[in-house]
């Protein structure tokens, strides 16, 4: 059996990953004197990140490959102005109902991406390339459909899912004085639930084939940690307004991908793409549809994000999207995404992201101003990424 | 100072890489004014003794001593040993298509005055040179405006305006039709005949050998067999090709290889009549109407040098991975099969195991594991999701079946020695139910003990009616373990022998006969 520094060694860059997380909250957290983890500012900190973590879980997926989408900040831009002008400013003074319009938006995403992926999966273009286009024009587009103006207000029902709020199932619930959004409780100590069966489950599973696992102490004290963070983070929730709209999205988004990449015979083949085209292809698998897919569902996940952007700024501007493919890439190779591709996972793109986002947020409650903000991002970026190329480096030594 | 008629010696030749001795003691002498062939089989030792000698290996990491008109040479890279006047020419070309002939003549020794080009000065010496080989080209040409046998024609010149004295040419004529090859022979002779420079020519055609070589040696698995001076006034060729071909492959066949008893049922897979053109150059066959069978069973193996097509024909076959304007019929027992892509190849129950299984076999990043289950992953998949207790219980399966020695299966395949990840590709194929096995130098680069266990396993498979198709450059392997032997020569079946009676010298002669 390993000892615990070897298989601690194992996992090296997901824990220093979420040690640093953990460690910068903290930080954060004396620094501003509490103020980041009000229940204020963490709801602040998911809506303003939600879009890019969407982002991010699609970029996964382009990463695998080894390559990245350049086009979604502008797809964004594009799908945010079609929302814009069918609900904002209907031609001909018909209004569209938010439902249909958000379903025709997530269509417009889903032609983008096939038509991006087919570019690059049957004509071969590289997607550096593909997308570097796709960029520009939908862009361009955007513009042209805005006019260089700016679309607004959006309906009420439509801004609800971006800065709406779950409803609880009793009216004021109260503890003494304060009071208490019971449903958001109830979700969380199911989500611990879950996460603590599933655990036993996997160890179960683990030591019937007689892998390595944790000492049974580490193994508690692990599972107790991950149960306690995430049940004050639901308290936190919910002594504010509840589990935003966008955060259920979000959970069922990351929780969905995570499954397909680790369960599915799909994900399988991504990795596996990603690890050796050659010996992927020679194993038929089909790469030209899996580059197909990915690309295909990177624009979808792009028209989603748009909604949720134009929603929660409640309106559709040129500017909009723009440097989220940057934003959404960075999370994926500072949350362990290798740049030859074969390596990375959802959780570690989503806790990249969020790590941004922390910096992002931290960062401006304690003051510093946006030119240095974006200068420390950079040097997050390019240290995570030195590290990980050192630290491989030195184990195929 | 003697001139005892020898330009160049090297003398005790020994080279080795970890684990192998890539060269042994090895002796090579080249005349003035000759043409000298050497040859020998695949990994004999040819071009690792031309790398030596041209720098490549700088002095120090080889033992012996290279004389050079009559001095010691200590050569540290290859722009030395090409100030010295050794210039070697590699197969693949070393151009840049899109440059012109003038400016691909002088890369790297331009005609030039404070860094700026002489362009007049250029095409002027580039003319000169060319006039040489009898190219007669506008030097300003794009070089991937010329045909292959051209290209080496500004090979040879650019060689000349380097004021070589020794050319060495490795397999020049391997992509040339027959007139260009004569074309290049005949330059050969005027460049010993004419300019005093001496050529040493790496080639697998013994009548062209024969037709231009003063003098011929032959070396085997690293050592020099013999050096054989033709003498040009009888008609010595013909005897000496025998010789050659003794020289090339007389080794002793050891038991290296189990025993088998095999039965052999019916036909289970035939080609008929494939054709494949090279998808590089559309207008040249690379395989010329194929046409083998393999029975239940048996063990079929395909002989040939690299470059004859062998994997090339089982790419084609397995999914059209490799080609352009397939034409051909696959047959599975008897019925025709389309094995049009390789997860339609899978299905039909045709199983390919890849040659360089760090290329083109493992994904070396996932564990054994994934590695096993990646051919057919939907057989342990439901709904698309894959059942990981299944997939652990199969990888074990493997992991003990073919004795794959690591600790866990959840190791990377990458961190596995040689003859383990050749047994992970194995269990990949294994795990995708074929009936058919295609095996693409499964022995390569591994150990003896693990060679004689993938044999055991091969046999086992034979045992249990698998049809299999041995691809491998090791005649005694092909000798050792084959029901029956395809020889495959320049994109042609050139023989079928019987595997119990063949000699490595009767498949040489089919493999060099084309």
């Amino acid at each position: 059996m390993d000892s615990l520094l070897v298989l601690l060694k194992k996992n090296l860059r997901q824990y220093v990953m979420v040690i640093a997380l953990a460690t910068t909250m903290i930080v954060f957290g004396v620094m501003t004197g509490g103020i980041f983890f009000r229940p204020l500012n963490l709801t602040n900190l998911v809506l303003q990140n939600s879009y890019v973590l969407i982002l991010a879980v699609g970029m996964l997926l382009c990463t695998l490959t080894g390559n990245v989408d350049l086009s979604v900040g502008s797809v964004v831009c594009f799908v945010g102005a079609i929302c814009g002008v069918m609900m904002c400013d209907p031609p001909m003074g018909l209004g569209w109902n938010p439902i249909a319009a958000m379903f025709v938006a997530i269509l417009i995403g889903a032609a983008i991406g096939a038509w991006q992926g087919f570019w690059i999966a049957f004509v071969r273009v590289p997607p550096f390339i593909a997308t570097l286009a796709g960029m520009l024009v939908f862009r361009g587009l955007g513009q042209v459909i805005l006019q260089g103006q700016t679309k607004a207000p959006f309906p009420k029902m439509f801004q609800v899912i971006a800065s709406g709020y779950i409803p609880d199932i009793v009216d004021g619930f109260r503890i003494g004085e304060t009071s208490l959004h019971l449903l958001t409780i109830i979700i969380g100590l199911l989500i611990v639930a879950f996460i603590v069966i599933s655990e036993i489950h996997k160890r179960k599973g683990q030591k019937s084939y007689g892998f390595d696992v944790l000492p049974v102490g580490i193994w508690i004290a692990k599972v107790a940690f991950i149960a306690v963070v995430l049940m004050a983070f639901t308290v936190v929730f919910a002594l504010y307004r509840g589990f935003p709209n966008i955060l259920i999205l979000l959970g069922i988004l990351v929780m969905g991908y995570h499954f397909v990449t680790t369960r599915t015979v799909q994900g399988r083949h991504v990795y596996a793409l990603g690890g050796n085209i050659k010996a992927a292809k020679l194993s038929g698998i089909k790469t030209e549809w899996v580059m197909f897919w990915i690309y295909t569902n990177m624009a979808i996940l792009s028209a989603l994000a748009a909604m949720i952007f134009a929603a929660r700024l409640n309106a559709a501007t040129p500017k909009a999207g723009q440097n989220f493919e940057m934003d959404a890439i960075a999370a994926c190779y500072v949350g362990g995404s290798a740049v030859s591709g074969g390596v990375g996972t959802v959780i570690g793109a989503v806790v990249g992201g969020l790590f941004i986002g922390v910096l992002n947020n931290g960062m401006s409650i304690i003051g510093i101003s946006t030119d240095w903000q974006q200068a420390i991002k950079g040097f997050v970026l390019l240290s995570a990424v030195a590290f990980d190329l050192y630290s491989k480096a030195r184990s195929s030594k | 100072m003697t001139d005892n008629g020898i330009l160049l010696e090297m003398k005790n030749i020994t080279k080795t890489f970890p684990g192998v001795k890539a060269l042994d003691n090895v002796n090579l002498q080249v005349k003035r004014k000759e043409v000298h062939a050497l040859v020998g089989e695949n990994g004999a030792g040819k071009s690792t003794l031309m790398e030596v000698l041209s720098g490549v290996y700088p002095t120090g990491e080889y033992e012996g001593e290279i004389l050079f008109d009559g001095k010691r040479c200590a050569f540290s890279d290859i722009r030395h040993s090409e100030k010295a006047g050794i210039v070697i020419i590699h197969q693949e070309l070393a151009l840049s298509p899109y440059l012109s002939i003038a400016e691909n003549m002088f890369i790297g020794d331009e005609r030039a005055r404070y860094n700026i080009i002489n362009w007049d000065k250029t095409r002027e010496d580039a003319m000169t040179f060319m006039k040489k080989v009898g190219l007669n080209e506008n030097p300003n040409t794009p070089v991937n405006k010329l045909g292959v046998g051209k290209q080496q024609m500004v090979e040879i010149a650019k060689a000349l305006a380097k004021n070589a004295r020794i050319l060495i040419l490795d397999e020049p004529t391997s992509a040339l039709n027959e007139k260009d090859s004569e074309h290049l022979l005949d330059i050969l002779r005027e460049l010993r005949d004419e300019h005093d420079i001496s050529s040493v020519l790496i080639s697998h055609k013994l009548n062209e050998v024969a037709a231009v070589a003063d003098s011929i040696t032959i070396l085997r698995d690293g050592k020099t067999i013999e050096t054989i001076d033709v003498d040009r006034g009888r008609g010595a060729a013909a005897i000496s090709e025998d010789r050659i071909i003794k020289g090339m492959v007389g080794r002793e066949i050891t038991d290296r290889f189990p025993k088998r008893t095999n039965t052999t049922g019916d036909v289970i897979f035939e080609v008929r009549e494939w054709t494949v053109y090279n998808p590089d150059n559309p207008d040249r066959k690379k395989l010329d109407n194929i046409n083998i069978t393999v029975k239940a069973g048996e063990v079929v193996g395909l002989a040939g040098l690299v470059g004859a097509g062998r994997t090339e024909f089982a790419t084609s076959i397995f999914g059209r991975y490799y080609g352009e304007n397939i034409s051909g019929k696959t047959f599975i027992n008897g019925k025709e099969a389309n094995l049009g892509t390789i997860s339609r190849a899978i299905d039909h129950g045709v199983a390919y195991v890849t040659e360089n299984r760090k290329e083109f076999g493992l994904v070396l990043i996932q564990t054994i594991k994934e590695n096993t289950t990646l051919a057919k992953l939907k057989k342990i998949a439901r709904w698309n999701i894959i059942n990981e207790h299944e997939e652990i219980r199969s990888a074990e399966v493997f992991r003990q079946r073919l004795n794959i020695k690591t600790p866990s299966i959840l190791q990377l395949a990458g961190n596995l020695s040689g003859g383990n990840q050749q047994k992970v590709v194995l269990s990949k194929w294994l795990f995708s139910d074929p009936r058919i096995l295609i095996l693409d130098e499964p022995t390569r680069g591994i150990d003896v003990g693990a060679k004689y266990e993938i044999y055991t396993i091969i046999n086992g498979l034979a045992a249990q009616g698998m049809a299999c198709l041995l691809i491998s450059s090791e005649m005694p392997e092909i000798i050792g373990m084959c029901d029956r032997i395809y020889v495959m020569s320049e994109g042609r079946i050139t023989a079928e022998l019987p595997g119990k009676t063949a000699t490595q010298e009767e498949i040489m002669r089919h493999i060099l006969s084309n």
